[in-house]
């Protein structure tokens, strides 16, 4: 222990309190012998909501991710200890501290890196990682994109608020064409990046987006991104109320919503609008808004999530005058996992031949001297 | 590679006979008398393209079956092929082999192997005084000539009196050798450094079967290559036989070596095995997350063989996502390591901070190269020492070992794994670029004998109490909660942790007590710090301190002034220093501390002990020469 001697006291902590509750009881019964996590006593959101007070700032959209998350979890029959959350720096990497399950606040940008070495000691885990367009578009791009291609079985939830929050209000990679910011008085010359474009574009295997206003929907969105095996990135539109208010107003407010967003559903056709009146269609590769009347049905796109050229021409039309905001599943298909890869091929040189360090220290030009 | 059996029969074959073995296929008894030397410095030079580091590697291995002591050094440039004859295309391998106890790659070679004149223009200067030069005449053209900034041709003016010169038309000799195997002239050529090894084995006395045997395994698969370096390699042992130039042959007899099974290893492959080592006998996997950087990347090509081990080798984006991610599996329960060199410890500087406060076990070893910058890729330094100490944001100690020499990388890297998982501490490894690729002979470790690796690693939670990741033992370390284990659900991150419970916590005297905990743990592992090394009075004039890297030419130039009492110290933790170093210093009226860069350690010393500790600093990308050591001690010494 430190020579407390010659240091100033520790500051006292309260020992019960402000810690984690005692363990819960979910033994896991003959689910452990199929290989599969299901605790026996069902949990709920509750049972994955820390001790820590929630420091966002009232009405902060973040509120409604940590609700949607906490509530989705049960659902997805995982035990607590076999989760963790990893994150980096930013409003939305705060995360891991209000989930009561095992949590990991790294540095900026840098929670895809930290996440793939978690999930390539352990595959066993549950690894999530929250992000947002500044951690996870900026300085923590780079992470992004090798996440995504390399298609670790890790599920992200990037917080888009267009904005700089936790640096109190500089522009960001997503926000728009002249904004003006605290550093950027005269407007923005940034051209802004489409996260679903970039996940689309980093190969991606799971690519969807949804609103911090739509609870339901993210539930679901959250829920298939869980079920994707592979990394699953989930692009979550959410109002920052100080910096950045209203942002997405358009896509949340009841009267204009419908006409601003169009949901993804697989298998249904595109249309949208209050009156369900409009449609997309396709003339050659470029998308066009239509009235339902106007057209046919077999004319209007019916939403195919295992498509990925399909996918990179809806997930344009959030970037162009006079579409809707496609929300939903751009895109789930499969491909095989980093972490299956790795294991399989440990597999197989173990079974050629287990280590033996003997034998390796001894191979190679050797020579005895007597 | 030969199999143990044939080595062996190679190395006691040479008993009945006044040298070894020469090849049975050419069955000649050499003609000439052998003379005895005790010790000899070869350095084999040409192009980059001309093979020179294989001609090297397997004249050490040669080497090592008959016994020698030896130690090698290779200089080649960062381009990998530059252009052909040029000055800056010069690529080397030294290696000074001995009967006796060796610490170094040899002072001046006593010969020089000089495949084009850019060869022998760049390394005339090192040889000694009526060395002697073996040169490929044929490479003497005039555009050879002019590449290599010569007006006239050395061969023929006074640039080469008073060395033993010996030209041969080793290109000629070649192609005729491969005549009749139906290959262009620049393919058959390429074989030349084959026979410039076979007529420098003729020369030493050394058999071809090594060789001959690595050439099967290597080239078996194409008769035609195979054949003409083997034809190649007998026409340079031929050559020798038949020239008739030369007045005798040398012999280097065997070292006398502690018994027991030795290989020849490089610093870098001895680091790899390490960690294999330290992961077999602590029961927990080895991850390593890595980003390709010279000259640490053999390190990563290495430990990527051993699956079978169960080491997870990650090639990562960049340098900050290959410690971001052994930060990750450390988390998770692996033994997390990085590999990397100067510019990419830059890199990792703010995670390294992040392993401070989460105090996870995590090994960074930093290969150092020539800085700043990306500086001299290819060769060595010791210029990282302040950055590993110091190098990152806030009060962020970490505690740094440096291996001493190839063999010693294995033992450093094993001692890190061992410290950072005992102390919960992430732990820097230094080596540098001499002693990643430097070869010698290694005292294969008994895997019973290494020492016990215990890890803090919490397996279940304390019925009804609640988990406090960081609440402290007797060593400071805090317990090490892995993801999965029930009941010990915590957050973690970089933000300031309060004492006990790890929660975040802004609290000014929180964060002066934590801040100050950080710092005595680390200061603690000084009780694992074996006594220094110390060679030579245990008091007197002056004392050498060195450390990493430099520990041979230090101990070579210590062991030649001895009778003038000089002694020498060696560090191998340089954070905690060893707790027996203030005590020592005292022992010696001056101290003086040669290093690879401009006075590190000296201003570390001169900090902590106050002690006006006098420098030996060199900064040419090349290691010590013991002779440099010991003429700048005798300089120091005529000013007392």
């Amino acid at each position: 222990m430190p020579d407390t001697s010659k240091m100033p006291p520790p500051p006292p902590f309260k020992a019960g309190g402000s810690i984690a509750p005692p363990p819960m009881k979910a033994p896991t019964g003959p689910a452990k012998d199929l290989n599969i996590d299901i605790p026996v006593i069902a949990l709920t959101a509750k049972d994955f909501s820390s001790d820590q007070d929630v420091r966002w700032c009232p009405g902060c959209g973040d509120y409604s991710i940590l609700a949607q998350v906490q509530r989705t979890m049960p659902d997805l029959h995982v035990s607590r200890h076999q989760t963790v959350f990893v994150a980096g720096i930013g409003c939305s990497s705060r995360f891991p501290y209000y989930m009561n399950t095992y949590g990991f606040h790294g540095i900026h940008g840098r929670a895809p890196a930290i996440a793939s070495g978690v999930k390539a000691a352990n595959p066993e885990l549950n690894v999530w990682v929250a992000t947002g367009d500044g951690d996870g578009l900026s300085i923590g791009g780079n992470h992004t994109l090798h996440l995504l291609r390399r298609n670790f079985n890790i599920n992200v939830l990037l917080f888009n608020n267009r904005i700089y929050g936790l640096t109190k209000g500089q522009y960001s990679p997503t926000s728009e064409h002249g904004k003006k910011t605290k550093s950027t008085p005269y407007g923005s010359i940034d051209h802004p990046l489409n996260p679903v474009l970039f996940a689309l574009g980093c190969e991606a295997t799971f690519v969807a987006r949804s609103i911090d206003r739509d609870p339901k929907h993210m539930q679901e969105v959250i829920k298939r991104a869980a079920a994707h095996h592979g990394t699953s990135f989930m692009e979550i539109y959410q109002n920052c109320n100080i910096f950045n208010d209203g942002a997405f107003l358009d896509l949340t407010e009841k009267d204009v919503k419908d006409d601003h967003l169009v949901v993804l559903t697989h298998g249904e056709p595109l249309i949208f609008g209050k009156n369900k009146d409009k449609a997309i269609v396709l003339e050659g590769f470029n998308p066009r808004v239509v009235n339902v009347a106007d057209t046919t049905p077999d004319q209007i796109v019916r939403h195919d999530e295992k498509n990925p050229i399909l996918a990179s021409i809806l997930a344009k039309m959030s970037d162009m005058e006079g579409f809707p905001t496609p929300i939903g599943i751009f895109l789930s298909v499969d491909r095989a996992t980093y972490e299956d890869e790795m294991t399989d091929q440990i597999k197989t040189a173990r079974e050629k031949s287990t280590g033996d360090l003997k034998k390796l220290l001894n191979s190679g030009n050797t020579w005895q001297v007597n | 590679m030969a199999n143990e059996a044939e080595v062996k029969g190679i190395a006691t074959s040479t008993n009945g006979h006044n040298g070894h073995a020469t090849p049975e296929s050419i069955g000649q008894r050499p003609k000439l008398p052998i003379e005895i030397r005790e010790d000899v410095t070869i350095r084999f030079a040409g192009d980059s393209g001309d093979g020179m580091q294989l001609t090297g590697t397997q004249f050490t291995n040669t080497t090592a079956i008959v016994g020698n002591d030896l130690s090698t050094l290779p200089d080649y440039p960062a381009e990998i092929r530059a252009p052909i004859g040029t000055l800056y295309g010069v690529s080397g391998f030294q290696i000074h082999f001995s009967s006796k106890d060796i610490h170094t790659p040899g002072d001046n070679p006593d010969v020089l192997v000089a495949m084009n004149p850019a060869a022998l223009k760049v390394n005339l200067h090192d040889l000694k005084k009526g060395g002697v030069i073996i040169l490929n005449e044929n490479a003497f053209d005039e555009k050879n000539l002019k590449l290599a900034h010569y007006d006239t041709n050395p061969l023929e003016d006074d640039t080469l009196s008073g060395y033993t010169v010996y030209k041969f038309p080793l290109t000629k000799i070649t192609l005729d050798a491969v005549k009749d195997l139906k290959m262009g002239t620049k393919e058959g050529a390429r074989s030349k450094n084959m026979v410039a090894l076979g007529l420098v084995y003729w020369l030493y006395n050394r058999p071809l079967e090594p060789t001959m045997e690595w050439l099967k395994a290597k080239f078996g698969k194409n008769e035609q290559v195979y054949e003409a370096n083997l034809r190649a390699l007998k026409a340079g042992y031929y050559l020798g036989e038949t020239a008739e130039l030369f007045s005798a042959r040398y012999e280097v007899k065997p070292a006398t070596f502690t018994p027991g099974r030795y290989r020849g290893i490089m610093g870098n492959e001895a680091t790899a095995l390490g960690f294999v080592a330290a992961s077999v006998k602590s029961g927990l996997p080895l991850f390593l997350g890595s980003y390709p950087i010279t000259p640490a990347s053999d390190i990563l090509h290495e430990l990527s063989k051993y699956k079978n081990f169960g080491v997870k080798t990650f090639q990562a984006e960049d340098e900050i996502a290959g410690i971001c991610s052994a930060i990750g599996a450390s988390y998770a329960g692996s033994i997390g390591i990085t590999t990397t060199s100067g510019p990419g410890l830059a890199l990792k500087a703010e995670a390294l901070g992040l392993a401070v406060m989460t105090e996870l076990p995590i090994v960074v070893i930093d290969v150092q190269r020539g800085g700043p910058s990306t500086g001299l890729p290819t060769k060595t330094e010791q210029a990282d020492l302040m950055q590993a100490l110091y190098g990152r944001n806030g009060e962020c100690p970490v505690a740094v070992i440096a291996a001493k020499s190839p063999t010693d990388c294995f033992d450093t890297a094993f001692e890190a794994v061992k410290i950072a998982l005992k102390y919960m501490v992430p732990v820097i490894m230094l080596s540098d670029g001499y002693i990643a690729n430097g070869a010698e002979p290694w005292l294969i470790p008994d895997v019973d004998k290494l020492p016990e690796i215990i890890s803090k690693k919490r397996l279940k939670a304390e019925e009804g109490k609640p988990f406090m990741p960081y609440e402290r033992d007797a060593d400071n370390a805090r317990p090490w909660a892995v993801p999965g284990v029930e009941g010990l659900e915590h957050r973690i991150g970089g933000l300031e942790k309060q004492h006990i419970t790890g929660n975040v916590n802004y609290e000014p005297h929180n964060h002066d007590f934590m801040v100050r905990l950080r710092q005595q743990k680390v200061d603690g592992i000084g009780k694992d710090v074996a006594p220094t090394e110390l060679h030579g009075p245990k008091s007197g004039k002056i004392l050498l301190l060195s450390w990493g890297g430099t520990y041979g030419a230090v101990l070579s130039a210590q062991e030649q002034l001895a009778s003038k009492g000089v002694a020498m110290a060696h560090l191998r933790w340089m954070n905690p220093l060893p707790p027996d170093l203030g005590d020592i210093l005292k022992n010696y009226e001056h101290i003086v501390i040669p290093e690879l860069n401009l006075g590190q350690l000296r201003r570390i010393i001169r900090d902590k002990f106050l002690v006006d500790a006098i420098g030996i600093n060199k900064v040419e990308g090349l290691p010590f020469t013991p002779h440099e050591v010991v003429s700048k001690v005798e300089e120091i010494m005529a000013k007392f």
